[in-house]
């Protein structure tokens, strides 16, 4: 089969984990896409960068939007560009090869060295829009129907594709796709994530804010539970307002900054009068 | 060895097949789990996983079908580690020398090491050849199954993957048990469709295109509609009594619906056990609506949605009585069958576990309407039932 590959290790200024690592390689050996979910904020647009920076591989991102169509993707054909020519005259419009705009997986496949293609966040746009995409990323090749040019990648892609969950994607794509769920950072590593965002806090209060946060997000009926994003945002504020600890009370500061939901806010309180026999 | 978990896991109803075998074979003879149980783990868990939801499952059948592989790894200490590692490095050995270490005397590590190849043996075919594979290719056979990485790491490093595997971290994301916020809205998502009604203010490129070129090259701008969403949602909800345990739930799926963008209309309706003649529009019975009177705001293009535990005393479903003097006396599951004829697309959503769904009043209302579980499983599922084109 195939010869010795190179492997994905991390880079310096990504942390991953074995699991995360093995499922790199998968894809890389494999050669099919890798799908990274997990919630919002762990990290899984990075691990494109982490991965291109890995490889030298120039990075090409599709950043999805809910209008996005797979063609989009592949290429435009600029007909009113065209039409606009053809009216006030400017250029050879017979020439169709000069309308065809090439969308991110057209430059993916067209670049003359392995490039790293991130399709991010695919779950915005339409329920179809992966299937529309499954053949094009299996057999790394489309036609331009307009002016009968296949287009092949040159160098295979490294795929990434990034979803947020908003909607669940289509079972034939899944089966096409290495699949890596990124996990809720540990104490250990939101200890080195915060670390990167806060260099120089105190330990004690680090060690404080980590407790109170594992424990808020552990706690019931939580709407929209706080994750790393809102814990750095709330330790920046902490440090402004000059608080040198914290502890689990009904009166902790700036709690605005890591529970943005007013059931949220009720449901704190609720477990904290409750004599905490609620908490998961 | 393979082939087995893939069974396993296929039981517990993880959508695996050829696909996933070939890909994990491929993957296995690139030596992509680096010859050890760990790296099998994320690998299988990588190729043959293919959503969040089924992590959980995964790593049960994971833990159950490889515990014999490493069920002593929680007792195995630092000193047994150090001992398999150097079986590890006597990795090619003859009967003579397996014979040799064996003599060692390590009376209790001994003890366990050999009452793990015997558990080896009764449970793979071929077991018994667990040292003495050692000089095999270690992408031989079964991929996965050679000793280089079968004596090592199944102490130490294998240890880790049941271990992790045993710690059933993705519990959270099942779908048959959990309803989160979040993955509700998921499924609500799908409960969608569109039209183009209204004023044509859209530029239709395509359509403009079309026409000017029918137009020999005239410019003859086509303009449409907007596409907007046109599905009319109709909830209604049991509170109170033997829907109390459940309020939670409920509510959950209450702020999933409110919040759902993509719904041209949702109305929200309360009801106590079951339905007599008229419906609530407040929680604490406030407000009532006639159903006759829903029934003629309400076009049958609304989805109606019915949450509650259908549970009761026969009495409130079956006897009859009059919703108003000088109605004619009807029965509650008369009015259920009122709304169900009215409505097509109906589903009741059921926070009781289905085993408990016969020989109770549950089952009468089940006759009436297709009845899910409240859970994001079921509730795909009534998704999937609302939006059957009929």
């Amino acid at each position: 089969m195939t010869t010795e590959f190179r492997r994905f290790r991390g880079t310096p200024g990504y942390l991953t984990s074995d699991a995360l690592e093995s499922a790199v390689n998968c894809a890389l050996a494999l050669e099919k896409p890798l799908l990274v979910k997990g919630e919002p904020g762990t990290g899984k647009t990075l691990l494109a960068e982490a991965i291109s920076a890995a490889f030298e591989a120039p990075l090409i991102t599709w950043h999805v939007k809910s209008t996005t169509r797979a063609q989009d993707g592949l290429y435009v054909y600029d007909t009113v560009a065209r039409l606009y020519d053809s009216r006030f005259g400017d250029g050879d419009v017979r020439d169709i090869r000069r309308y065809i705009k090439f969308g991110p997986v057209g430059e993916a496949f067209r670049a003359d060295r392995r490039v790293v293609l991130l399709i991010d966040e695919v779950d915005k746009a339409d329920l179809e829009f992966p299937n529309d995409l499954l053949h094009e990323l299996d057999r790394m090749r489309f036609r331009v129907g307009e002016t009968g040019d296949d287009v092949v990648a040159r160098q295979r892609p490294i795929v990434i594709i990034t979803s947020n969950n908003e909607k669940d994607l289509p079972d034939a794509f899944l089966r096409r796709c290495v699949f890596h769920f990124i996990d809720f950072p540990d104490q250990e590593l939101m200890r080195r994530i915060v670390a990167v965002h806060h260099p120089g806090l105190d330990a004690a209060l680090l060690e404080q804010c980590l407790s109170v946060f594992y424990e808020v997000r552990g706690m019931q009926r939580m709407r929209k539970r706080p994750s790393t994003s809102e814990l750095v945002d709330w330790i920046a504020v902490l440090q402004r307002a000059g608080i040198t600890s914290v502890r689990l009370d009904r009166e902790l500061p700036f709690l605005g900054a890591l529970l943005k939901k007013e059931q949220d806010l009720a449901a704190f309180a609720d477990q904290l009068a409750g004599g905490r026999k609620f908490r998961s | 060895m393979i082939v087995p978990f893939l069974y396993a896991l296929r039981r517990r109803k993880l959508p695996v097949g050829a696909q996933e075998a070939v890909n994990l074979a491929r993957a296995l003879s690139l030596g992509l789990h680096e010859s050890s149980l760990e790296g099998f783990y994320e690998v299988a868990r990588a190729l043959l996983v293919h959503s969040e939801q089924h992590l959980d499952d995964f790593d049960i059948a994971f833990a159950e079908h490889f515990r014999g592989v490493t069920f002593d790894a929680v007792k195995i200490t630092e000193e047994i580690r150090g001992w398999l590692e150097e079986v590890q490095k006597l990795r090619e050995l003859t009967e003579e020398e397996k014979a040799s270490i064996e003599a060692l005397d390590l009376d209790e590590l001994q003890r366990l090491f050999e009452q793990r190849l015997k558990e080896q043996t009764s449970r793979h075919d071929g077991g018994n050849r667990w040292i003495g594979t050692g000089g095999t290719s270690p992408f031989g056979r079964g991929g996965y199954h050679p000793t280089g990485m079968r004596v090592g790491p199944a102490g130490g490093g294998g240890g880790g993957a049941v271990k992790s595997a045993d710690a059933r971290r993705y519990k959270g994301y099942r779908t048959d048990v959990v309803l989160d916020l979040r993955q509700i809205e998921v499924a609500l998502r799908r409960l969608r469709a569109f039209t183009r009604e209204g004023y044509p203010d859209e530029l239709d490129i395509e359509g403009t295109i079309d026409a000017t070129a029918k137009n020999a090259g005239e410019l003859d701008v086509v303009v449409r509609p907007q596409r907007r969403p046109d599905t009319r949602v109709l909830l209604i909800m049991d509170v109170g009594g033997s829907m109390d345990p459940y309020a939670d739930a409920v509510s959950q799926v209450f702020s999933a619906a409110k919040r759902a963008t993509h719904w041209k209309e949702l109305r929200t309706f309360y009801f106590h056990n079951c339905v007599y003649g008229r419906v609530y529009r407040t929680d604490h019975f406030a407000d009532p609506i006639g159903v006759h009177e829903l029934l003629r705001v309400t076009s049958p293009k609304y989805k109606l949605i019915f949450l509650g535990d259908a549970l009761m005393a026969p009495y409130e479903l079956l006897a009859t009585s009059a919703d108003q003097p000088g109605n004619p006396p009807t029965s509650g599951l008369h009015w259920l069958s009122v709304l169900r004829e009215h409505f097509p697309h109906s589903v009741w959503l059921n926070p009781e576990a289905p085993r408990g769904w016969s020989g109770n009043t549950i089952e009468a209302v089940r006759s009436v309407f297709p009845m899910f579980h409240l859970t994001v499983d079921g509730l795909t599922e009534a998704v999937q039932e609302l939006t059957r084109r009929r």
